[in-house]
């Protein structure tokens, strides 16, 4: 059964007001494309849920999509300060729930598989497992020694960005898989965003690459460089230049906003997007092929 | 004046904590050249695994964030986020941890979290990250950081991940699998845990004096008995990093 729709109606029919989102992506894969709709649609009162807030929350949060961020590292990945959500937080104006990647990744990994929580070993750093109350500790009944554990984090909707899925929604990913098997797994909703899509015989060839089924996919949608400025792997490149850039832009309120007004709001979708950035973007950030060597699965 | 810049030389002195065989939970920017310099000297069998998920990277060029493309291709393997803390990290599959951090107190406790009160923050910084945890599980932590009163004081505003706690005993008590903060590489020298878990000064770089690391240490900073010197960058470190593996001086062009 075909979910293909486009994404504008997928943001519209499954991202609702208040909102417990999860946009995946390990700086890999990270769906700005999606992000952008979200704002155009002007979606508020949202839970913005990643293990790294990167640009895109950024994006949303001055955009005042966010009531709450909850995160693991709120930097500018290489660059430095992630300065709206930073600011938002140090005004007190913007709620957060925070822990470490480990912590963070596990209440997914209990959200993805049923559990109600997740162990961990402890690490005595204490901390912030003193001001989030969501970190507790338990005996091991085995050995009777002290677990950590994190609850199960269940969003609302995820959003995942893939290299190819099929018109159901069986998605092929590869290079860093950071959490988005985890986060499709945990919602309640799945929004599928693909580079290409393809026939389902593509998938069926390569059954070991697909990290998702087309069963808890929601909506499928084709959104070529949904990734701009994160990268696909094997598509296109990471857009270092604008990570540096967004340091720059987002160091005020004004060049932020033209920035939402001319790149988000001043378009009508990530095609339009796409070719506003221009010939020397796609240029700088074409890449080279490096194929893998075929595996052979055998006829039987 | 010295014919190297502050960040060559804590890249040089970092490099030469790595043994070979090591593997070694990267972060971008200096580690990643002191593991690159370590792998073209004397550990050519150094592993670097990168928290992105990453194991056996062999970059191509510099990666400016720790999921960068260049560090999948070639790789040995690529796994998922929680793959990469509780089969490698937590299980105890990492040698060498390098930490960063806003500040870092005597015992190697560091505050990567916030500056001022955590509920209403004078300066909010990144957090964690992976921090927590490699500091607990990986076997030997480093942290390179220039010497300044503010990196050393004399009290964190918040202990993001564990060193020696209060002291070597505290660690311990605590079960935790990693072996702790076990070289802080500054500018001006090298600090290493005495036998309570106190970071003690035991070596300078070359003319740098004793006075110089005290008055930029928040604490009354211990001198070991021994006090060494490090031996200055060779000819052929330094070609390594200026002409093989950052060309434009992107990381070590200036002062760390």
């Amino acid at each position: 059964m075909s979910k293909v729709i486009p994404l504008a109606q997928a943001v519209q029919q499954f991202v609702r007001d208040g909102d417990l989102v999860y946009a995946a992506g390990f700086t890999h894969l990270i769906p700005f494309g999606v992000g952008h709709e979200i704002i155009r649609q002007r979606k508020h009162d949202l839970i913005l849920a990643r293990a790294t807030p990167d640009l895109i929350y950024d994006q949303m949060v001055a955009a005042g999509c966010a009531r709450k961020v909850i995160f693991s590292y709120m930097g500018n990945p290489g660059v430095g300060s992630l300065r709206l959500v930073r600011s938002e937080i140090e005004a007190g104006r913007l709620e957060w729930e925070e822990y470490s990647h480990f912590g963070m990744i596990s209440r997914l990994q209990a959200g993805a598989t049923g559990l109600p929580f997740m162990p961990m070993n402890p690490t005595a750093a204490g901390d912030l497992e003193r001001v989030n109350s969501n970190y507790r500790t338990v005996k091991d009944p085995y050995s009777g020694g002290d677990v950590v554990v994190v609850p199960a984090l269940k969003p609302d909707v995820a959003v995942v960005h893939v290299q190819r899925a099929d018109a159901d929604g069986n998605a092929h990913i590869w290079g860093i898989i950071g959490e988005q098997k985890e986060a499709a797994f945990a919602a309640a909703r799945v929004i599928l965003t693909a580079e290409e899509i393809v026939d389902e015989a593509i998938i069926r060839s390569d059954p070991n690459r697909t990290l998702i089924p087309g069963f808890i996919v929601d909506a499928v949608c084709q959104v070529p460089y949904c990734a701009h400025p994160s990268y696909t792997q094997g598509y296109y490149d990471r857009d270092n230049n604008f990570y540096l850039k967004w340091d720059e832009i987002s160091s005020n309120r004004e060049t932020t906003q033209s920035y939402l007004d001319e790149w988000v709001y001043g378009v009508c979708d990530r095609s339009e997007y796409w070719q506003k950035l221009g010939t020397e973007a796609h240029k700088r950030l074409m890449v080279a092929s490096q194929t893998s060597a075929p595996v052979d699965y055998g006829k039987y | 004046m010295a014919d190297y810049t502050s960040s060559e030389l804590l890249t040089i002195n970092a490099a030469r904590l790595l043994r070979d065989g090591d593997r070694v939970f990267v972060g971008v920017g200096l580690p990643n050249l002191a593991c690159n310099l370590a792998r073209r000297t004397h550990a050519p069998n150094l592993l670097m695994i990168y928290e992105a998920g990453v194991i056996g990277a062999q970059p191509k060029r510099l990666p400016l964030s720790i999921g960068d493309p260049t560090l999948v291709s070639g790789a040995l393997s690529v796994c998922s986020m929680y793959d990469i803390f509780a089969f490698y990290l937590q299980r105890g599959n990492v040698d060498v941890g390098f930490m960063g951090g806003a500040q870092i107190d005597r015992f190697g406790n560091i505050n990567a979290t916030v500056i001022g009160d955590y509920d209403h923050p004078k300066v909010r910084l990144p957090g964690s990250g992976g921090s927590m945890e490699i500091a607990a599980w990986a076997n030997r932590c480093y942290l390179l950081t220039p010497h300044t009163k503010r990196r050393f004081p004399e009290k964190l505003d918040f202990r993001t991940s564990a060193g020696f706690l209060r002291g070597r005993a505290e660690r311990q008590a605590a079960n935790l699998r990693g072996g702790g903060m076990l070289a802080v590489v500054t500018d001006l020298g090298l600090m290493e845990p005495d036998d309570s878990g106190e970071l003690v000064l035991t070596a300078l770089h070359p003319g740098v004096a004793v006075e110089q690391a005290c008055e930029n240490t928040g604490w009354d900073l211990k001198v070991a008995k021994e006090l060494q010197v490090t031996e200055a960058p060779k000819a052929e470190e330094l070609r390594i990093l200026r002409q093989d593996l950052d060309p434009s001086g992107i990381y070590l062009k200036g002062s760390a």
